[in-house]
This record gives structure tokens, C-alpha cells and sequence, in this order.
């Protein structure tokens, strides 16, 4: 029974890895035969995947309704700018330090509301996302550029290279994506995730059962926040320019659409989402007028016959990935 | 289900308990909610290796004290004490390390995890590894989780549950829920595990098997249980001790056999006019 078991068990994990393995060689293959307007759309898809992934760790992950995540988009965009045009510090530095700025935000903003339930949160997040966005079109400290924005960011080099082509972009943010999609991944299987996941599916129990709700759930703000300003950072990068007007309520929106379209808490329902969200209105540039009404037909429709997501997160394990698991402990 | 009062009173055992360690005691608690008094300057006790039962009519206060002993309420006033240290108004997880586990009488699991993930989620107190092992996976950080994935798989087993380890919580039979339940809080290490109504919903059968079980791990484990029960059968069958309480206040305590007879208690029950 057991070496029946066994075999067919490793082809059936041999057959997950295939078209992961093959998704990998198109997004390194792609740049070879791809014109600079498909590596552009890619990019941005890239910014949206990121950004989904961002926001499903609060909302997907942990279940907090959060409709401000552009604001940390924002922090993270212009600390790049402001940063690297006032004292020439180069981007990618910026890359690690704009996560700090937009995490440390979260924990700042977030710490006086993180007790406050489901649609509570939601209207407070709402409303810290347009507090962000019109302190910035008042240019405190003359930082921000008032409604111009902040312009002329260098673009990023690696020793001599650089990265200023529609391929180098394309790189920067995919090779981001990995490793986003790698982080999270390990988050989820692990003691952090479960804590997450038990907090979005019953708050006392998870109290009860010896879980610091209000620890985990800043740390997921904290996080969330911290991704959402590694894609400011990529973002600013990539236009050389940010203003107000990027970071409104509908980037939110966009954002809360990505992680809900896809299915809370999965990865690749995310990237389905993100590819919803910025890739339909290219193909369909054409009927640009009637792209919100198909946007808002698509929603409706998904909440009435798959509210769970496109891809939701497939929970638990077979039997042949229980056994295989006994085989590899017994013998590492 | 024969004679709840068959089980012969032990003046060994009772004499014993007088000098047995307190492990919980509230002195003076008090809970109000606006102007109701829910629970009032209530002194409760319960010994090591002992199931003590807290009774009462609906609305007497029971649950009241569960959340505040859990420490999901913050009482007016009074000190609850867990094994000599006061926990009064400590954050909820705080006290699940202490050593205090709990279920809730309308049973409140992770729904859309695994019941495997249920019980694993109980070994939360436990373990230690952060963000930085979750993302680097050191040999700590494996073993951990290897650990607490054996030692639930351990506790699905005591309970039966092993079968549905891979089902979602909310899709298995809720006399199995409320095991899953008990598997989680067990898997928590607790000193004390406080059980609020376990055999709400369950048939006799199931009550009985509920019973049995809950008399051998508290045998094996050296446990202490704190439970409310409505079920006269199930708290005369297994009780060491029982407090009554009716409108916040205590009542009366004592053995089983004293508790069955007392004419407050009898009137609590069943009205002033009975």
C-alpha cells in the first residue's frame, strides 16, 4: 500500500512544480521577445501584484478591512523622491529605506485604531489614506511639491548598470515579486500565519487561545504597510515623477478589488487579481468608456458565484503529502 | 443513565480535598454591567485534581466569571488568583500562559482552517518563532513547528479526530466540534481548563463519552477542571465540588450529595412559590 502510495504521491508533487517552473521561464523569457509597451503593462502589473500582495496580508491574512493602503503607497513613493532629490541618495538604497518609512507609518497611525472592528476600521482607514494624500498636496515644509508632485528621480543602478531600459524595470519588479511571493508563502506556513488566519476567523477564540490579537494584527499593518512601500519605491522609480494623484481612494479601491477578486489570503488568487485589475483595461482599451461598467458587471457577479475568489487558498493536505511528510521525517 | 447519586460520597476524599492546593480563587469579585450586577463580590475556589462545577439558573453570573477568570472581561472589583499569582485583568493571552484554557458554550472554532490547524493554533502560547525564522527557517524554527504539528496530531488522536485531521472545522459534526474544541484548549498545556456547558448540544451518548473522557484526562494529565453545566446528570456524575449561584451571588457549595438536597438551591431552580 505504502509504496503505491509513494511513487504516485511524488509525481503528483513533480506535477505542482511543472507549471510553476514554466510560469518562471516565461516571466525571464518574456523580456527577450516582448516590445517595450508589453514590458511596460508588465511592470505595472508587477506594481499591482505587489500592491495586492501588500494588502492581502491585512486583508486577506488577517481579515482587516483596510481602504487606505494607498497611503502607504504614498509614504513609500515619496520618501524615494524626496529622498534621492534632495540629497542624490541613489534609489535602490531608498528601496529598503521606504519600507521602513511606510511600516513605521503603520505602526504610528495604526496603534490608536488597531481595537476597532470591520466596518469601524474600514472608515478610519478611509479616512487616514485622504489625510495622507491632501498633506501632501499641501506641500508641508515645502517637501512634497504641492499638487506638482516631486520629479526628476534618478533611475536605479546596480555598480555600472543601469537599469533605466523597460526590460531593467521589468527586472526590478519581478525579481521583487519573487521574492514577495517567497516571503509570504513561508509567513503563511508557519506559526505567524496561523495566528493571522485565527484572528480572521474568530477573534475571542483566537484570544482564547493564547494568540496577542492586537500584536499580530499591527504586525500585518506593519508588514503590509512595509510592501506597500517597496512598490511606492519601484513605482516612483519607474515614472521619475509622483504626485497626489497617483495615491487617491480608487488606488485603494483598486487594491481591495485585487485581493477580494482573487480570494482572500491566496498568492495566486492575488496575481489573478492584480492581472484583472491592470491588464483587462489594456486589452480593452478600445472600449474605454464602457470598462467601468464591465468592471462593476465582473464584481457583482463574483460575489454572487464565487465569493470565495477566483483562487482561494486551498487548505489542509492529501494523505500522499501526510505520507510523504512520515517518510522524511523518519529518515532526516 | 441510572442514579446520578449512586456514586458513593468518599468522607476520605472530602476530608482530603479541605487540604488540598488551591489552584483558582476569586475573592470579592464583582462585574456590572451598567446598572446590572452581573457578578457579586463572588469568592469561588477550585482545588488541584478536582472537577468543580459552577450551576445556576440562566442569567445567574456562570459565564460572567468564565470570561473574567479568561480574562476577556476586566472586573469593578476582586482579585482572582491562579496558582497564588493574581491574574486580575490580565490580557487573555497573557492568562492562556499562565496555564488557563477554555471552550465556550456556543462553540467558537477557526471555522475555515483544519481542524489539524485548530489545535495547532493551541501550541501558539508555546512557541516562540517569529517573522525572521518564519521568512529564514533555522533548524529551530523547523524542529518547533515539526513539534507542534506532532503534538496536535497527538491531541486529534485523543479526541477521536484523527480521521478528519485535513477537514475544515466548520464542515465536521458538532459533537465533533465540540472535541476539536477541547482538543485546542488541551493543546494549550493548561494547569486548568475551564469548560463552559460542554454537553449543550450533544445527545446522551455523547455526554457520556464527554464525561468519560473528561474523567481521564484530568486523571492522566493531572489536570484541574472548572465547568458550567446545565445537565443535573452530568454535574452530580462527575463533580468533585459544586458552586451554586443565582442573581451574581454564591448560594451555596459543597459535595454533589449536599448541593442535590439544599433547599436554597432547590428554590433557585425552581422559584420561591415551589
Amino acid at each position: 500500500m505504502a509504496g503505491d502510495l509513494l511513487p504516485r504521491s511524488r509525481v503528483a508533487y513533480r506535477a505542482r512544480a511543472v507549471p510553476l517552473l514554466l510560469a518562471l521561464l516565461a516571466v525571464i523569457a518574456f523580456p527577450f521577445f516582448a516590445s517595450d509597451y508589453l514590458l511596460d503593462v508588465a511592470f505595472f502589473f508587477g506594481i499591482y501584484v505587489l500592491l495586492g500582495l501588500s494588502l492581502n496580508i491585512v486583508l486577506g491574512e488577517v481579515g482587516l478591512y483596510d481602504l487606505g493602503h494607498a497611503g502607504f503607497y504614498a509614504i513609500g513613493a515619496y520618501t524615494t523622491a524626496i529622498l534621492n532629490t534632495r540629497f542624490g541618495i541613489p534609489v535602490l538604497i531608498l528601496l529598503p529605506v521606504s519600507a521602513l518609512a511606510a511600516g513605521l507609518f503603520a505602526y504610528l497611525v495604526t496603534s490608536p485604531i488597531i481595537h476597532l472592528r470591520g466596518d469601524y476600521l474600514c472608515i478610519v482607514t478611509i479616512g487616514m489614506g485622504e489625510i495622507v494624500r491632501l498633506g501632501l498636496i499641501n506641500n508641508p515644509l515645502g517637501l512634497t511639491g504641492g499638487p506638482n508632485g516631486v520629479y526628476g528621480i534618478d533611475s536605479p543602478t546596480l555598480g555600472f548598470l543601469r537599469l533605466d531600459s523597460s526590460a531593467g524595470y521589468y527586472a526590478l519588479i519581478w525579481v521583487m515579486v519573487g521574492l514577495a511571493v517567497f516571503a509570504l508563502i513561508r509567513l503563511q506556513h508557519s506559526r505567524i500565519g496561523r495566528a493571522w488566519n485565527c484572528i480572521r476567523e474568530d477573534e475571542v477564540a483566537a484570544q482564547a487561545t493564547g494568540i496577542d490579537v492586537r500584536a499580530y494584527k499591527l504586525l500585518a499593518f506593519v508588514l503590509g504597510a512595509a510592501l506597500a512601500g517597496v512598490a511606492g519605491n519601484l513605482y516612483a522609480v519607474k515614472l521619475m515623477v509622483v504626485s497626489p494623484e497617483s495615491f487617491t481612494f480608487w488606488e485603494s479601491c483598486l487594491m481591495f478589488s485585487i485581493v477580494l477578486i482573487g480570494g482572500m489570503g491566496s498568492v495566486p488568487g492575488v496575481i489573478i487579481g492584480a492581472a484583472a485589475i491592470s491588464l483587462f483595461p489594456e486589452i480593452f482599451r478600445s472600449f474605454a468608456s464602457y470598462r467601468m461598467v464591465v468592471f462593476g458587471v465582473v464584481m457583482i457577479l463574483m460575489m454572487m458565484f464565487r465569493p470565495g475568489g477566483a483562487w482561494p487558498r486551498r487548505r489542509g493536505g492529501t494523505e500522499a503529502q501526510d505520507l510523504l511528510r512520515r517518510l522524511w521525517r523518519t529518515h532526516g | 443513565m441510572g442514579d446520578p447519586l449512586g456514586m458513593p460520597a468518599d468522607p476520605v476524599a472530602a476530608a482530603a480535598k479541605k487540604s488540598a492546593e488551591v489552584v483558582l480563587e476569586t475573592v470579592g469579585l464583582t462585574k456590572t454591567f451598567g446598572g446590572l450586577t452581573a457578578v457579586d463580590s463572588l469568592d469561588l475556589r477550585v482545588h488541584r485534581g478536582e472537577i468543580s462545577s459552577l450551576i445556576g439558573p440562566n442569567g445567574a453570573g456562570k459565564t460572567t466569571v468564565f470570561n473574567v477568570v479568561t480574562g476577556i472581561y476586566r472586573p469593578e472589583s476582586g482579585t482572582v488568583f491562579f496558582q497564588g499569582e493574581n491574574i486580575t485583568g490580565r490580557k487573555p493571552h497573557r492568562i492562556v500562559e499562565r496555564g488557563i484554557a477554555r471552550t465556550f458554550q456556543n462553540i467558537r472554532l477557526f471555522p475555515n482552517l483544519t481542524c489539524l490547524e485548530n489545535v495547532m493554533a493551541g501550541r501558539h502560547a508555546r512557541t516562540h518563532s517569529g517573522v525572521g525564522a518564519a521568512l529564514f527557517r533555522p533548524r529551530s524554527q523547523v524542529e518547533e513547528e515539526k513539534e507542534t504539528r506532532r503534538s496536535a496530531e497527538e491531541r486529534l488522536s485523543q479526541v477521536g479526530l484523527w480521521e478528519s485531521r485535513h477537514e475544515l472545522a466548520r464542515n465536521i459534526a458538532y459533537g465533533r466540534q465540540r472535541m476539536l474544541e477541547i482538543a485546542r484548549a488541551l493543546a494549550t498545556s493548561p494547569r486548568l481548563i475551564v469548560l463552559d456547558e460542554p454537553s449543550s448540544g450533544l445527545n446522551p451518548r455523547e455526554t457520556e463519552d464527554l464525561m468519560e473522557f473528561i474523567k481521564r484526562i484530568i486523571r492522566d494529565e493531572h489536570l484541574t477542571i472548572l465547568l458550567i453545566e446545565h445537565d443535573m446528570n452530568v454535574v452530580m456524575g462527575i463533580s468533585d465540588w459544586v458552586t451554586v449561584m443565582d442573581g451574581g451571588r454564591k448560594i451555596a457549595e459543597g459535595h454533589p450529595r449536599q448541593i442535590y438536597h439544599d433547599p436554597r438551591v432547590i428554590e433557585a431552580y425552581l422559584g420561591g412559590g415551589a
